[in-house]
């Protein structure tokens, strides 16, 4: 590791001790790195927007003449008036437009890939012959308790309280699966920094003596 | 307040100093892990494995600094198999902080198996507004990325010259750490029927399984663990190496195995304090 990178490596290893002297308590070092983490996103996303999207997709068309570009130049430019009371009025048709085609384009894909192929992919062959046909029993027995729990048209009682209490089961273990992953998820962030501050310290101190 | 009590109320920073220790010995001292590898893990690893020299494989890196510990390791060692295989790569990144991810992994892997830009491999960049872009590129990548990331017409490049759509890539591998998975399966896979497979963080892996068992992705790399998994398999065929600390998330693996164990006796902890402090009532 050569001095350059050694001194931004140790800027990083600060801002990363910074960061978790949060877990102790809130102090000046912690908002510091806050802020400064928060400020470069935005000033990178606005960059990256800009000339990723706002040249090649608005100005550069322009200065080719192709004038059309200029009505979503105009539907963007009126996006503006929201930060005003007075004229945040000429907002809607950017938004009618925006909201329009967002939801023309996606909800009926969103039927089809998050409701219509998942309701086909319970459509399963059932038996006790083999264990893949037992657990297709059981994710369709899974499935149908669970959306019973959220039936609330009638009083869950009887077989139907004890179908509603196996979906408060099943969607229990689903939540139990999501946790651990969590878990695994924050502790993965926490052990990627751990490792880079050990093998910085080791390198510094290989430096230094 | 009693021992029972105070056991489930433990101040939280007790917690993060235990865990702390714990992964700060664990790191210092570490120690071998053994690697079971999951089959959605695998079949990821199989399918780029069984790409022959010359096809193409897509890689839609939509995530940014905050996740590189999870899902940086998967794009390394997909891109490293992708190289080793004379396979070529088309990349994209639909997260507005990732290009420089893209930019990271591509210029050291390139290096590594001296692959060259728009022949072996093409960068296309970020665009704004995933949906959009994802259903342009299903009709020609032309639309969302006249251009590469490095401003070089698509036609120009050798490896463009016959691609128009996803119809000319074997499949699509996206990895990401927010909503970008959802585009993909609902407008690549879900509109144009693209040959899916996701590599996600581990807070998202749940959310993703009910995909895989309804057939519309064809593999998940979930979290630290799935990249370890993807590691373990890449290793053992010989596209990464040990010696060229190319392993990153097996690293870390053995801190995950030391903080789930603590975690796990901290939730007892609290359990026990619960039902004992019930009973006593």
């Amino acid at each position: 590791m050569g001095t350059a990178e050694l001194i931004w490596n140790g800027v990083a290893a600060f801002l990363v001790l910074c960061i978790y002297s949060f877990l102790y308590k809130d102090n000046p070092f912690y908002k510091f790195a806050e802020h400064l983490v928060v400020g470069v996103s935005a000033g990178y996303f606005a960059m990256i927007l800009y000339y990723n999207a706002f040249l090649p997709k608005l100005i550069h068309p322009l200065l080719a003449g192709q004038w059309w570009y200029i009505i979503p130049g105009i539907l963007g430019l009126l996006m503006w008036a929201r930060f005003s009371r007075k004229y945040q009025w000429l907002s809607r048709p950017t938004l009618g437009f925006v909201i329009g085609s967002g939801a023309g384009v996606a909800i009926p894909l969103y039927l089809q890939n998050y409701v219509i192929r998942q309701v086909h992919a319970t459509m399963l062959p059932v038996g006790f012959t083999s264990w893949p046909l037992i657990t297709n029993l059981l994710i369709i027995i899974m499935v149908f308790c669970s959306l019973t729990y959220f039936y609330f048209s009638k009083q869950h009682k009887g077989a139907f309280g004890a179908a509603a209490t196996f979906g408060i089961w099943t969607l229990m273990i689903g939540f139990g699966a999501g946790f651990g992953m969590t878990v695994m998820g924050r502790v993965a962030l926490l052990a990627e920094r751990v490792v880079f501050l050990r093998d910085y310290f080791a390198e510094l101190l290989s430096a230094l003596f | 307040m009693s021992f029972y009590e105070r056991m489930m109320n433990l101040d939280r920073r007790w917690v993060y100093l235990v865990i702390g220790v714990v992964v700060v010995v664990t790191a210092i001292w570490s120690f071998a892990v053994p690697m079971y590898v999951t089959p959605e893990a695998r079949s990821v690893y199989d399918f780029v494995d069984g790409l022959v020299p010359g096809e193409v494989l897509m890689i839609g890196v939509d995530y940014a600094p905050e996740v590189m510990a999870e899902l940086h390791p998967m794009t390394y060692a997909i891109t490293r198999q992708c190289f080793a295989k004379d396979a070529k790569l088309l990349l994209c990144c639909l997260h507005q902080n990732g290009p420089g991810m893209v930019e990271q992994v591509i210029a050291q892997v390139a290096e590594e198996y001296d692959k060259v830009n728009g022949i072996d491999y093409v960068y296309l960049g970020y665009k704004p507004y995933p949906a959009i872009t994802i259903l342009a590129m299903g009709q020609n990548f032309r639309i969302p990325f006249p251009e590469d990331y490095y401003g070089t017409p698509l036609d120009s490049l050798p490896m463009m010259r016959n691609m128009t759509n996803f119809d000319n890539v074997k499949a699509i591998i996206n990895i990401s750490g927010g909503s970008g998975t959802e585009y993909w399966i609902n407008y690549a896979n879900g509109r144009y029927n693209a040959k899916l497979a996701i590599g996600v963080t581990g807070v998202m892996t749940a959310d993703y399984y009910p995909f895989l068992q309804s057939g519309q992705i064809f593999g998940l790399i979930g979290g630290m663990k799935g990249a370890a998994e993807y590691e373990y398999l890449a290793e053992k065929a010989g596209y990464i190496s040990r010696e060229k600390d190319q392993l990153w998330a097996s690293k870390s693996m053995p801190i995950q195995t030391t903080t789930h164990i603590v975690i796990i006796l901290f939730i007892v902890i609290g359990n026990v304090g619960y039902f004992m402090s019930k009973r006593k009532k």
